[in-house]
C-alpha cells in the first residue's frame, strides 16, 4: 500500500438542491482503526457515509479507499465495486431469505461449499449457529443486528460501514453489543466507520471520534480527549453534561472564578480575552464534607449508582455534581463540594449565557 | 489485515458521469408515453382559426352543451350517492353495514355502457317493467300511458350515477376512517351535537377526498362513448366519432379534442388541488383508534339499510340479472366461434398491454427509486398523464403522429426502394395496445412505486454493498417482495383493458373485434339480447379488481385505512 490510510476523504463536498449535507468533510482512516462520526441528526454524517458507499454524488473533493479514486465528482464507482460492507440502524435483512442466505448473499462468486463453510464459520462466531434455517422476522433486534454484521463482513470487504447501527436497540443490549462488535473488529483487524448521534456508541466502539457539525468536522480526538478537551463549545455542549462557569484570566494556567482560583492545563495559547467561560464536568465537582463550596440542591436525578444533583450557589449559578447514590439529599439540602479540574476548557465569553447543558441522553 | 479481501478491483474507464442508462431510458419512455397529450396540444396551438368558427356555427355549442349538462348531473349523483353511503357504513351502526361496505363496491364492476344497455332493455317498451305494467293497468298501447324515456340524457346521468359513485364512496370513506377520532370527540365535547359535528367537522375534512373522487368520477364520465352514442347525448367524445369518423374530418375531430383537453385540465387541476388539501386534514396519528359509531334506532335503521341497499340494487343486482338472463336466452346465438375469438382478442391485447405497462413502469419507478432526480419526478408525472385522457382524444393524438410516421416511411421506402411497407402503425393492433399503454400506465405506476415506497431504502444499499448491480437487486430482492404489488398491478390493467371502448373502436384494424367493441356493436344494431353473454363476460371479469379491493377492505377493519386501488395512480401525480 503506497499510503498508510486505508480510507481517505479529501474535502468533499455532497449537495442536496441548495443545501449542503456535507461540507468540505475530510478525514482518513488507517488500516484496523474504528472511526466515529458522531453529531446530531442532520449534521450530515449519513450523507457522508452513503458518499463514501458510492450512494451520493460528489460536489467537489475526493474520496480514496487503498489510494484509489472511487469518488469524484462526475465520477461514481458504483456501491457493488467498492468491496465495501455496510450495516444499517434498521438491519436491512433481506425479508424472505433465510438467515444463512442472508450471510450467503454477498458469497455468489464463492464455491457451493466454501460459502457454507464461510457462512457457518460467521454464524458460530456471532453466536447464531442455532438460528440459521430461520427467517429474520422471527428474530429479536438483537439478533438481526448481529446476521446483519455477519452477512456485511462475510464477504470481507475492505471497509465496513456502519450508520447507527445499534440504535434501534434497548439501552442494555446496545452496550453489550457495543462491545462484542468492537471486539470482533478487533479481533479480526477489520477498518470500519461508524455514524452515531449517541455518545455512548461512540465511545465504546471508536478509536478515534469526529464531532460532526453543518456538514463538517470540528473535532477530532480519542473519545476521552473530546469529552475533556473539546475545543469548541459545540462539542462541549454536545458531548456529555456540564456548565460554564464565567471566571477571569489570572495566568497562563489559571483562572478565577467565583468557585476560586481554577488550575489545569492550558492549552489555548490563541485565546487572548481575559473574560472567559470555564467547562465544569459533573465529575469535577466532588462532593466534600469540608470542601470549600457550599450549595443547594435544587434538582436531583437519580442514576442508579450515582445521583445527579443540580446545584444553586449563592450566586445563582448553578453546578452538575456525580455523587455517589449513598450521598442521598433532598431538593432544598445544602452540600459542601470541591472542584478537581483536570482539564481546563475554556472559551471566550458569549452573549447569551449557556447556563447548564443536558444534552446526554438520559 | 486478516479480513481485507485483496482481490484485484475491476479496472473502471474514466468516464466522466456515466451515460445512465436508468435515467435515460425511463425519460424516454416517458416521452413516448406523453406523444399523444403532446400532439394534441401541438393540434391546438397549429390550429387555423376558421376551423373554429365553422365549428362554433354548427354543432360544438351542442357538444359543450351536453357534456357540461352530463357532467353536472353525473357529478350531482355521484357525490349524494356515494357521500351518504360513505358516512352510513363509516359513521353509524345498523344491520348489514359490514356486508355494505364491500358490497357497495360492485358496481364498480360496471362499464357505462353496459349497465346503459341492461338498462334499454329492462325498462323499454317492450320490456319487462313496462309489461308489466300494462298487463296490471290493462294498457294498450304507448299512447295510454307516460313512461319516462330511457334513451334520453336523464337516463344516462342516473344510469352514470350508479355505476361511478364508488369513486367518490371509495375516498370519503378512507377520509372519514382517517380523520382524527380526537377532532370529533373534541367538537362532543365542546358542545356540539352528532349532526352540527357531522356538517362542522366531518364533512370538511373529507372535502378535499369527496373532490377527488368526483374528479375521477367525471374524467370517467368525459371517457364515456358507449353509454351517451347508445343514448343519442351528443357529447364532446360523440363529437369526435361523428366529425372524424362518421364526415371524415380528422381536423376537425382534432378540434373537438383539443376542447375536451380543456375539461381533462380543469379536472386534473380540481383533482390535484384537494389533494393536496388532503394533506393537510388528515393527521396519520389516530387511525387506527375506533371511530365513534351512531347506533341508529327503528326507522333509522331500514331508512340506513335501505340508502345503502338501492345503489346495489340499481348499480349491480339488477342488470347482472337482466344481463344473466338475456344471455341465458340468447346463449346459442351468442356462444360462436366469432364469439370466442373476440374473447381471445381481448385477452390477447389486454394481456399484452398490461405486461408492457408493468415493465414501462417497472423502469420509470425504479429510475426514480434510484436517482432520485427531478428529471425523473417531472418524468414520472408525464408518463401518468394518459389517465385522464378521455380514449377519443388519446385515439386523436395516436392516429396522428402514427399516420404521419407509417405515411413517411413507405414514402420513403418506395422513393427509395420500391416496396410499399403499408401501414406499420396505424390501424394495426400496435396502435391498440399503445392506446392502453398509455392510458393505464398510471395505474401500474401508481402501484408499483406505492410497493417500492414500502421496502427500506437501506435494503437496496445492502444489496448494493453485497455486489449486486441496481438492475440485479431489483430482480432478486424487490421482485420477490413486491410480488402481490406487482401482480395486482397487472391485473388491474388488464381488466381495464378489457372494459376500454372508444380507443378500442377507433384504432382496432379492419374487421377485428374484442369483447368490448362485439358489444357495442351488436348493442348499436338493437341485438342486445346477442350482446348480453359478452356484457356479462366483461362484467365478471371486471369484478376481479373490486374482488381484490373488497379484501383489502376487510382488512382494514380495525379502523386502518385502505388505498383504494383504482385511484392510486393519482398521487403520483399530485
Amino acid at each position: 500500500m503506497s499510503t498508510e490510510y486505508l480510507l481517505e476523504v479529501d474535502n468533499i463536498t455532497c449537495r442536496y438542491g441548495r443545501d449542503r449535507a456535507v461540507d468540505g468533510l475530510s478525514f482518513r482512516a488507517r488500516p484496523g482503526s474504528l472511526t466515529c462520526l458522531l453529531g446530531p441528526s442532520g449534521c450530515g454524517k449519513t450523507t457522508g457515509l452513503r458518499a463514501i458507499a458510492g450512494f451520493q454524488d460528489l460536489d467537489k473533493g475526493e474520496i480514496r479507499i487503498e489510494s484509489r479514486c472511487v469518488s469524484k465528482p462526475g465520477y461514481l464507482l458504483p456501491p457493488e465495486r467498492r468491496q465495501v460492507g455496510m450495516v444499517f440502524q434498521d438491519h436491512a435483512l433481506f425479508p424472505h431469505l433465510k438467515v444463512s442466505d442472508n450471510v450467503a448473499a454477498g458469497l455468489r462468486h464463492q464455491q457451493e461449499s466454501l460459502r457454507r463453510q464461510t457462512v457457518s464459520g460467521l454464524l458460530e462466531r456471532m453466536g447464531l449457529s442455532a438460528l440459521g434455517e430461520r427467517f429474520p422476522h422471527e428474530l429479536s433486534g438483537g439478533q438481526q443486528q448481529r446476521v446483519a454484521l455477519a452477512r456485511a463482513l462475510a464477504p470481507r470487504p475492505r471497509l465496513l460501514l456502519m450508520d447507527e447501527p445499534f440504535s434501534n436497540l434497548d439501552l442494555d443490549l446496545r452496550e453489550r453489543l457495543g462491545v462484542e462488535v468492537h471486539d470482533l473488529l478487533k479481533e479480526h483487524g477489520i477498518t470500519a466507520v461508524m455514524v452515531t448521534h449517541d455518545q455512548y456508541d461512540a465511545f465504546v466502539l471508536g478509536d478515534e471520534v469526529g464531532i460532526m457539525s453543518q456538514g463538517n468536522i470540528l473535532q477530532w480526538d480519542t473519545p476521552y480527549n473530546v469529552y475533556h478537551e473539546p475545543t469548541s463549545r459545540f462539542v462541549a455542549d454536545f458531548i456529555g453534561n456540564g456548565v460554564f462557569v464565567r471566571g477571569t484570566r489570572t495566568g497562563e494556567r489559571a483562572v478565577n472564578t467565583e468557585l476560586g482560583d481554577i488550575q489545569g492545563t492550558l492549552d489555548r495559547p490563541a485565546l487572548t480575552s481575559a473574560v472567559v467561560d470555564v467547562l465544569i464536568r459533573p465529575d469535577d465537582v466532588l462532593p466534600d464534607p469540608d470542601g470549600p463550596i457550599s450549595a443547594r440542591v435544587s434538582r436531583k436525578a437519580f442514576k442508579g449508582a450515582d445521583i445527579m444533583y443540580t446545584l444553586t450557589l449563592p450566586s445563582g449559578t448553578t453546578l452538575l455534581s456525580m455523587f455517589p447514590s449513598h450521598d442521598n439529599f433532598a431538593v432544598g439540602d445544602h452540600v459542601r463540594v470541591r472542584l478537581n479540574v483536570d482539564h481546563l476548557v475554556v472559551f471566550p465569553i458569549e452573549n447569551t449565557v449557556t447556563e447548564s447543558m443536558t444534552s446526554s441522553p438520559a | 489485515m486478516r479480513a481485507v479481501a485483496v482481490e484485484s478491483v475491476p479496472e473502471t474507464p474514466r468516464n466522466l458521469r456515466l451515460i445512465d442508462r436508468w435515467t435515460l431510458s425511463s425519460v424516454l419512455l416517458a416521452a413516448l408515453v406523453a406523444l399523444p397529450v403532446l400532439t394534441v396540444i401541438g393540434l391546438a396551438v397549429g390550429s387555423t382559426g376558421d376551423i373554429w368558427q365553422h365549428l362554433l356555427s354548427t354543432s360544438l355549442p351542442r357538444y359543450i352543451r351536453n357534456t357540461l349538462y352530463l357532467m353536472l348531473g353525473v357529478g350531482v349523483a355521484v357525490c349524494v350517492l356515494g357521500i351518504s353511503t360513505a358516512w352510513l357504513v363509516t359513521m353509524c351502526r345498523f344491520p348489514g353495514r359490514r356486508v355494505f361496505e364491500w358490497l357497495l363496491l360492485l358496481p364498480l364492476a360496471m362499464p357505462a355502457y353496459v349497465i346503459a344497455y341492461a338498462y334499454t332493455d329492462f325498462l323499454e317498451y317492450a320490456g319487462v317493467v313496462q309489461g308489466v305494467l300494462r298487463a296490471f293497468f290493462g294498457w294498450q298501447s304507448a299512447r295510454d300511458y307516460w313512461f319516462p324515456e330511457v334513451r334520453s340524457l336523464g337516463g344516462a346521468i342516473i344510469f352514470m350515477g350508479f355505476v361511478l359513485y364508488p369513486y367518490v364512496y371509495l375516498l370519503t370513506r378512507a377520509a372519514f376512517l382517517e380523520q382524527s377520532v380526537s377532532m370529533i370527540e373534541a367538537s362532543r365535547l365542546l358542545g356540539r351535537g352528532a349532526w352540527h359535528t357531522f356538517f362542522s367537522v366531518s364533512l370538511p375534512s373529507v372535502r378535499p377526498a369527496i373532490a377527488v373522487g368526483l374528479a375521477l368520477a367525471l374524467m370517467e364520465t368525459l371517457n364515456d362513448f358507449g353509454t351517451v352514442d347508445y343514448f343519442a347525448v351528443e357529447t364532446l367524445t360523440v363529437g369526435i366519432f361523428d366529425v372524424w369518423l362518421g364526415m371524415g374530418n380528422l381536423a376537425g375531430g382534432a378540434q373537438i379534442a383539443v376542447v375536451m383537453m380543456l375539461f381533462v385540465i380543469g379536472l386534473i387541476t380540481l383533482e390535484n388541488i384537494s389533494r393536496r388539501h388532503q394533506r393537510y386534514y388528515q393527521p396519520a396519528s389516530t387511525r387506527l383508534k375506533q371511530l365513534p359509531a351512531y347506533p341508529l334506532v327503528g326507522w333509522q335503521r331500514i331508512a340506513a339499510t335501505g340508502v345503502c341497499f338501492v345503489p346495489v340494487l340499481v348499480g349491480f343486482i339488477v342488470p347482472v340479472l337482466v344481463l344473466g338472463e338475456l344471455a341465458w336466452v340468447y346463449f346459442d346465438a351468442s356462444w360462436t366461434p366469432a364469439f370466442r375469438t373476440y374473447v381471445l382478442n381481448s385477452c390477447l391485447l389486454s394481456v399484452a398491454a398490461a405486461l408492457i405497462a408493468l415493465l414501462v413502469a417497472i423502469v420509470i419507478a425504479y429510475a426514480r427509486r434510484l436517482k432520485g432526480s427531478r428529471v425523473l419526478k417531472l418524468a414520472t408525472r408525464i408518463a401518468s398523464l394518459g389517465y385522464a385522457l378521455p380514449g377519443a382524444v388519446l385515439a386523436v393524438g395516436i392516429i396522428v403522429p402514427f399516420a404521419a410516421f407509417d405515411n413517411a416511411l413507405d414514402a420513403w421506402m418506395r422513393a427509395q426502394l420500391g416496396i410499399s411497407t403499408g401501414l406499420l402503425l396505424s390501424g394495426t393492433v400496435t396502435a391498440v395496445v399503445f392506446a392502453y399503454v398509455v392510458r393505464f400506465l398510471a395505474i401500474a405506476l401508481g402501484q408499483v412505486e406505492a410497493s417500492l415506497e414500502k421496502i427500506s431504502p437501506s435494503m437496496d444499499m445492502a444489496a448494493r454493498t453485497l455486489g449486486y448491480g441496481a438492475g440485479e437487486t431489483f430482480v432478486r430482492y424487490h421482485a420477490p417482495l413486491i410480488r402481490g404489488g406487482l401482480f395486482t398491478a397487472l391485473m388491474i390493467v388488464f381488466v381495464d383493458c378489457m372494459k376500454e371502448l372508444p380507443a378500442t373502436l377507433i384504432l382496432r384494424p379492419f374487421n377485428f373485434d374484442t369483447l368490448a367493441t362485439h358489444v357495442y356493436e351488436f348493442a348499436s344494431d338493437e341485438m342486445l339480447g346477442e350482446a348480453a353473454l359478452g356484457s356479462l363476460t366483461i362484467v365478471i371479469v371486471g369484478l376481479l379488481p373490486v374482488l381484490l379491493l373488497t379484501r383489502m377492505i376487510g382488512k382494514s377493519r380495525n379502523g386502518g385505512p385502505d388505498q383504494p386501488t383504482r385511484p392510486a395512480p393519482m398521487a403520483s401525480v399530485a
